[in-house]
């Protein structure tokens, strides 16, 4: 008698812990997914970005583009950032085949074929915004086709491991 | 010359590493001690080994031999010795060498402590660590060699190599090109070898919970002898995290301290579950519980740790943290993959032994309070996973690439967070195995009252943002329940004892420092979510341009333009720096000199913020542009961070309580058995 009271007791205790831990568990599955759909951000590249046309109005996006180093227009006084990216492409795997990202960049930067996409900022110009940079830019495109950009990343590969350092003497 | 000695060094470590591992396997399997001793000796023998290898890679550092490629592209002349030194972990190919030089430190650490207890042990805990070794060896032999050297095509083509390539001839570049400026700050010099310390020290709690499953010692045997391992492996992880987030905040001019960059993020996996861990450990010292959930935990650590490594090397994530990428990412992804499995695998042919001794039987108690801890840590390492897996998966899945920035982190974490504070206003509280409401009630109800008080004077102080309330409130909470604690002890011994109450104190914290050291801990969580709410809700910004002598405002403070001067200094850079006089409601309190400097050899700026810093707020001036020939005009981007130096507070506090849990106490062995027999027998009896 005392011994299934003591069984029944023993599975009852199991059922909390397992609804308490499902709920929990539904919880954060809850949490990821609503997160997920509130701030996810395409990924594109700018040669994406004229195909899709339309469908992408109002997105959060995320591109990322060689720096056209003419085309940095920058006013200190009301901090408005304006310049010009050119498409490369948007899986590592590709400008690792490609010869690298400096090449890719360097390539990008230079041909005048490529399509490129005007960006807007506003906010203080980083250290790193020169010619054949790799921009990461986050915002979304306006009705004039710019890109207004609430976010700006920088990345320059030349200044860590890939170049080659200049002769000595030269 | 040196070049090729320091890398014969590390061919030499492989060789002893992959012997060393056949020996321990062999002695193992066919029970003979002389092999493993053998194969011990092997293991002691890889840090010498090793430190001969990492001291030729600074020798030429120091000795500026650009010949070589690694020390061409991380140093340049005009850097001081001490960061030539440190260049050794500036670039990628070196850091594995010092990585490396970590592991062999800690595998000679652990051969020479005592093994007579648990003999059996010790040839897994080599074949784990020999193992781990050998693959960062292979790793930098193979695929990211510090020794290759510049050679020199008669077409002007310059390759790098290990040997000389016919028709060429060693090339001598006139100069480096510099460690990146930005990783010339105490805090990025600091930094990277701290997380490499936690990284490396979770090995060897892995390896014990792997030489358990194997031996079938399935006591938590393993777990009282790497306890001291896993706490000094997290004091360096979170002693790493906590300085690369000084050094945002002092070098990249944001205004922040953490990015939530997937590189940040692979710091951070390995220790949420490390935090796991350290927690659930506890509840199987005490209650015999959990033990399928602990080996879990610490093979998800090793294989986070190895993530890291991978994630922060591989540049397969787009992240500010610009490393190059390489192809050494399917290499980690095949010894993460091999390493999960075989783990895997030893735990379940070990299942049916680990059972639990006793029975979780209500909520309240403090087991399953510990539980719920670790489920929130597991689901923030979940959020942390899909945030940085999302990209990937969504590209395979929907052939679109999306990603999920810091707004996604902050919005499934935050109530995670906020759970967890709670739980540590409870948890303490609450007895093992059974509390009821009533018992806990009893216990709470004091700080809960003097937390809502707390919270009352600051809504007729005029704070109405609700998350904010919130959040003080539960700091508060977590901080009167654990003040109590204290207070609850120290007057105890008081009491007993007749001891003044700094000595009773003292006393008590020197009696159960993996306790208190706990508390302390908490405490600092506490002052780290003062200063975390306190910029994350209440940071002001402004900016704009000034001409001398112009003003600004923000909040009470004035700040005005004095002057600007420019001028190059002896170590190779232009300074551009401002002078502002700062006011307070009207009173002058000082000048702030934010500058940019222009580091000539990498042809990088990098920002320097002025910081006015007091207990209130920091005031954080970015110099952002100016007027370089006429001096005139100057841009200026403005912060207000209130109560963000409770957060670097709260991280000095949460260090030195690590400390006081991991400082080595005596007998701790017999103290502990006794506590826990005495729970036994209090459970049944």
């Amino acid at each position: 008698m005392e011994q299934t009271a003591s069984v029944e007791k023993v599975s009852s205790g199991k059922m909390k812990f397992l609804v308490g831990g499902l709920l929990i568990a539904a919880a954060i599955v809850y949490l990821i997914i609503s997160s997920t759909q509130a701030s996810a951000q395409y990924f594109m590249t700018i040669g994406e970005l004229e195909s899709k046309g339309a469908s992408i109005e109002g997105r959060d996006l995320r591109i990322s583009g060689a720096v056209i180093g003419e085309s940095i227009q920058y006013d200190p006084e009301l901090l408005e950032l304006s310049f010009m990216i050119a498409d490369i492409p948007g899986d590592n795997a590709d400008i690792e085949a490609q010869g690298g990202l400096a090449v890719v960049l360097h390539e990008a930067a230079i041909d005048p074929n490529r399509p490129r996409l005007q960006v807007v900022y506003s906010g203080p110009k980083p250290d790193l915004l020169r010619n054949e940079a790799q921009a990461i830019v986050t915002g979304k495109i306006g009705e004039d086709g710019k890109f207004y950009a609430n976010e700006l990343l920088l990345k320059c590969p030349t200044k860590y491991e890939e170049s080659v350092p200049e002769q000595a003497g030269s | 010359m040196i070049a090729d000695f320091g890398y014969g060094a590390l061919i030499v470590t492989l060789l002893v590493s992959v012997y060393g591992i056949g020996a321990a396997f062999y002695g193992a399997r066919k029970n003979l001690p002389a092999w493993v001793e053998s194969a011990r000796l092997a293991m002691l023998l890889t840090f010498p080994l090793v430190t001969i290898s990492a001291l030729c890679i600074i020798f030429l550092l120091v000795n500026g031999n650009y010949e070589v490629e690694y020390v061409s592209s991380v140093t340049s002349s005009s850097m001081p010795t001490y960061l030539r030194i440190t260049a050794l972990w500036g670039g990628q190919a070196g850091s594995l060498v010092f990585w490396s030089w970590l592991m062999a430190l800690f595998a000679t650490a652990v051969t020479l402590r005592n093994w007579h207890r648990d003999r059996e042990f010790l040839p897994w805990v080599i074949v784990v660590s020999l193992v781990t070794l050998a693959f960062f060896l292979i790793l930098i032999i193979f695929f990211e060699n510090p020794f290759q050297k510049l050679w020199l095509f008669p077409d002007n083509q310059v390759v790098a190599g290990l040997s000389q390539p016919a028709g060429s001839v060693l090339f001598f570049p006139r100069d480096g090109q510099g460690l990146n400026p930005l990783l010339r700050h105490p805090g990025m010099i600091i930094h990277p070898p701290m997380l490499y310390l936690g990284f490396v020290s979770f090995v060897i709690p892995y390896a014990f919970a792997i030489a358990a499953l194997i031996t079938g010692r399935t006591d938590d045997r393993w777990i009282r002898v790497t306890r001291r391992w896993t706490l000094i492996a997290w004091l360096f992880l979170s002693l790493g995290l906590i300085l690369g987030g000084r050094w945002a905040y002092d070098v990249l001019g944001w205004g922040g301290y953490w990015g939530w960059d997937p590189v940040e993020i692979a710091a951070f996996m390995p220790w949420l579950t490390g935090t796991a861990f350290l927690h659930s450990v506890m509840i199987q010292e005490k209650r015999g519980m959990l033990k399928h959930w602990n080996m879990v935990l610490i093979i998800l650590t090793y294989c986070l740790v190895i993530f890291g490594t991978f994630l922060t090397r591989s540049g397969v994530l787009s992240s500010v943290h610009a490393f190059a990428q390489s192809a050494i990412g399917p290499l980690f992804f095949g010894f993460i993959g091999l390493t999960f499995i075989t783990s895997l695998s030893l735990l379940l042919k070990r299942w049916d032994e680990l059972k639990s001794e006793t029975q979780m039987t209500s909520w309240l108690s403090r087991e399953a309070l510990f539980l719920l801890n670790n489920l929130l840590f597991m689901g923030i390492l979940i959020v942390c996973f899909w945030g940085v897996m999302f990209p990937l998966v969504s590209e395979i899945f929907t052939g679109l690439k999306k990603t999920v920035g810091p707004p996604f982190y902050e919005r499934a974490t935050g109530p995670l967070w906020a759970g967890l504070l709670i739980l540590m206003a409870i948890a303490p509280l609450a007895a093992w195995g059974h509390s009821t409401i009533k018992t806990l009630g009893r216990a709470i109800w004091k700080p809960f009252v003097l937390s809502l008080v707390g919270i009352i004077l600051l809504i007729v102080s005029g704070i109405k943002s609700v998350p904010a309330l919130l959040g003080f409130w539960l700091a508060f909470f977590v901080a009167a329940v654990t003040l109590q604690e204290f207070w609850r002890g120290t007057r105890a011994r008081h009491s007993r004892s007749g001891e003044s109450y700094p000595l009773a104190l003292w006393r008590l914290v020197g009696r159960n420092r993996p306790r208190y050291g706990g508390y302390v801990i908490h405490i600092g969580v506490v002052l780290m979510a003062f200063g975390i709410i306190g910029i994350e809700l209440f940071q002001h910004e402004t900016q704009g341009t000034l001409s001398q002598g112009e003003k600004i405002q923000l909040g009470e403070y004035t700040l005005t333009y004095e002057s600007l001067s420019i001028f190059d200094s002896n170590d190779g850079r232009n300074v551009a720096r401002a002078v502002l006089s700062v006011e307070e409601n009207g009173k002058y309190v000082g000048e702030l000199f934010p500058r940019r400097d222009y580091f000539f050899e990498s042809q990088q700026p990098m920002t320097i913020p002025g910081i006015k810093s007091t207990w209130e707020d920091d005031l954080y001036v970015i110099l952002v542009d100016w007027q370089p020939i006429t001096s005139q005009g100057a841009t200026f981007k403005i912060y207000r961070n209130p109560l963000v130096n409770f957060m670097w507070l709260g991280g000095i506090i949460f260090i030195l309580g690590t400390l006081i849990a991991a400082w080595p106490t005596k007998d701790i062995e017999t103290v502990r058995t006794r506590e826990r027999h005495e729970i036994l027998v209090g459970a049944t009896g």
